[in-house]
């Protein structure tokens, strides 16, 4: 019991929560309007690839936001195990299917843009590929945090993978770049534009703001449900116990 | 107009692209506030029920 | 070092007096790469070509198949609760335990592995590579696997969320490991790819029983 008491109650929270959620939710209507002019009206489309690249301002922002929910569930992890703050695992939790979702945003988004550059919807590229080993971590993750009667248990054995996972990243990657330059694909056009024009990088990092603002907004709905879940399950144990 | 919906031929990948992108996004947002409804809602029941028990054992 | 010894002595023992157990996961294995060559067909230039990726495959996959039982009976009967109590450091504990894992799975495979490469029609250049990959590379599927296991008990659905978690961890393993053999068949460089899977391996054997034994503690609380 006394743990699930850690939980109850976290009114400073809700009340920030209250303030961030509807800036949050501006921000991204705006950024993500202008974020979708810029990347259809005024960015160039690519002199060698056309308007098809106008999927990369969907793209690469969501490859990021992969990246960064993963960190971020990690990171709350170490704080959940190291501090035992409540509400580090409650973000963590509350990160993972946004994560998710975003990693498959990225594997979808650059297929649906693979198969008019590479003529192929699937290529054994090393980012596609560690991009979905990061789609996996994630999956794993959701999968330990729902497999638990115990929120308690849930939440420490999910931190340790988290943990885990996130020293595995940088060795999966390294490992995948390895094996994709013994394997190189012939069709692959190398994506890695060292110089990348200002009328096409503004879109790129006005949609990478409309996504971050997106995460906070839906992490922020999330968390608050968890929260109400969390006094859910105390009002049951107490009519079960106490009733 | 068309010419801008054809996307230089590619139509048949950007528009996908951004439709999923942007569908899945409000998905997850619709569920997650569906989620949050949900569970306040049965929260309200269950303090309700709590409140009517506690009445009783009064009397 | 003497309450590891017997740690693992006791391991060992409980696994062959089960006798049919450890044998299940070679016959796992064996069976898993026949398959192969009744999926693809019996073309020997075709399955020479793919015969490291498929050991080191079906290798994943059976050392993880004994992976669940790892912590699971002590856990019920509450010898792990005991062994945690004892002056011994869970890490300790852990490390034995993966220790008794490897030579009951790890250790059947690298018997088995030449025979099936011999099925597959490898190259005989590639043989001793695969003996030494294998060697190098299966303590770290041991390894990693434990924290896996210590992170699933009692929870629901624990072998399939095992491979769920485990096998993405395991990636970098069967990567180096096949390169290395095909290195060694293609006569090209070996050499980096066997010293990245020993790097592994001290790595993990640095890492993992910390991670375990915090998997165990929280599961024992």
């Amino acid at each position: 019991m006394a743990d699930l008491h850690r939980f109850a109650n976290p009114t400073r929270f809700l009340k920030l929560a209250g303030l961030i959620q509807p800036w949050a939710l501006a921000v991204f209507l705006i950024s993500a309007t202008v974020g979708l002019y810029m990347a259809f009206f005024t960015a160039p489309a690519d002199y060698q690839q056309g308007e098809s690249a106008r999927i990369m301002y969907v793209h690469v922002p969501a490859s990021w936001m992969s990246m960064f929910c993963y960190t971020v569930m990690a990171v709350a992890s170490a704080v959940s195990l190291i501090w035992k703050h409540p509400l580090a695992d409650v973000s963590a939790r509350a990160t993972a299917p946004i994560g998710a979702a975003f990693t498959f945003l990225a594997l979808a988004t650059g297929s649906l843009w693979g198969k008019p550059m590479w003529g192929t919807w699937w290529v054994w590229d090393a980012r596609l590929t560690s991009v979905l080993v990061l789609l996996f971590l994630h999956i794993g993750y959701m999968a330990l945090q729902g497999a638990f009667d115990d929120r308690v248990r849930a939440a420490k054995a999910s931190a340790i993978l988290a943990l885990v996972g996130f020293v595995n990243v940088p060795i999966i990657k390294f490992s995948v770049d390895w094996w994709n330059t013994l394997h190189q694909p012939a069709s692959v056009v190398k994506m890695s534009g060292s110089s990348i024009h200002p009328s096409m990088l503004w879109p790129l990092l006005i949609m990478a703001i409309a996504f971050k603002a997106y995460y906070v907004w839906v992490l922020l709905v999330r968390m608050r449900q968890e929260l109400v879940a969390n006094k859910v399950r105390i009002l049951r144990l107490k009519q079960v116990h106490g009733g | 107009m068309g010419e801008f919906l054809e996307m230089g031929g590619y139509a048949a990948f950007v528009w996908p692209a951004y439709g999923l992108s942007f569908g899945l996004l409000a998905l997850l947002a619709w569920l997650s506030l569906k989620g949050l409804k949900d569970t306040q809602k049965m929260f309200d029941r269950l303090s309700a029920d709590a409140e009517i028990d506690e009445r009783k054992s009064d009397k | 070092m003497k309450q590891f010894a017997f740690l693992v002595r006791r391991d060992l023992s409980l696994a062959f007096r089960q006798g049919m157990d450890s044998m299940m996961v070679v016959v796992f294995f064996v069976i898993a790469v026949v398959l192969f060559p009744l999926g693809v067909g019996p073309e020997p230039s075709t399955l020479a070509r793919i015969s490291s990726g498929v050991i080191w495959v079906a290798a994943l996959l059976s050392a993880m198949l004994s992976l669940e039982r790892l912590f699971q009976t002590d856990y019920e009967d509450g010898s792990l609760e005991l062994l945690a109590l004892s002056s011994l450091p869970l890490e300790v504990t852990v490390l034995a335990k993966v220790t008794a894992h490897w030579i009951t799975t790890g250790l059947p495979l690298i018997v088995a592995a030449p025979v099936l490469a011999v099925l597959m029609q490898m190259e005989s250049e590639g043989f001793l590579i695969l003996i030494v990959a294998l060697l190098l590379g299966t303590p770290s599927l041991s390894l990693i696997g434990a924290v896996g296991a210590a992170l699933i008990l009692g929870s629901r659905r624990g072998g399939v969320l095992l491979s769920l978690l485990v096998l993405p961890l395991y990636i970098p393993v069967l990567i180096f490991g096949v390169s290395a053999v095909d290195g060694a068949i293609g006569g090209y460089e070996f050499k980096a790819q066997l010293l990245i899977l020993g790097g592994f391996f001290i790595g993990s054997l640095a890492l993992t029983p910390w991670a375990g034994a915090a998997g165990l503690r929280q599961a024992l609380e």
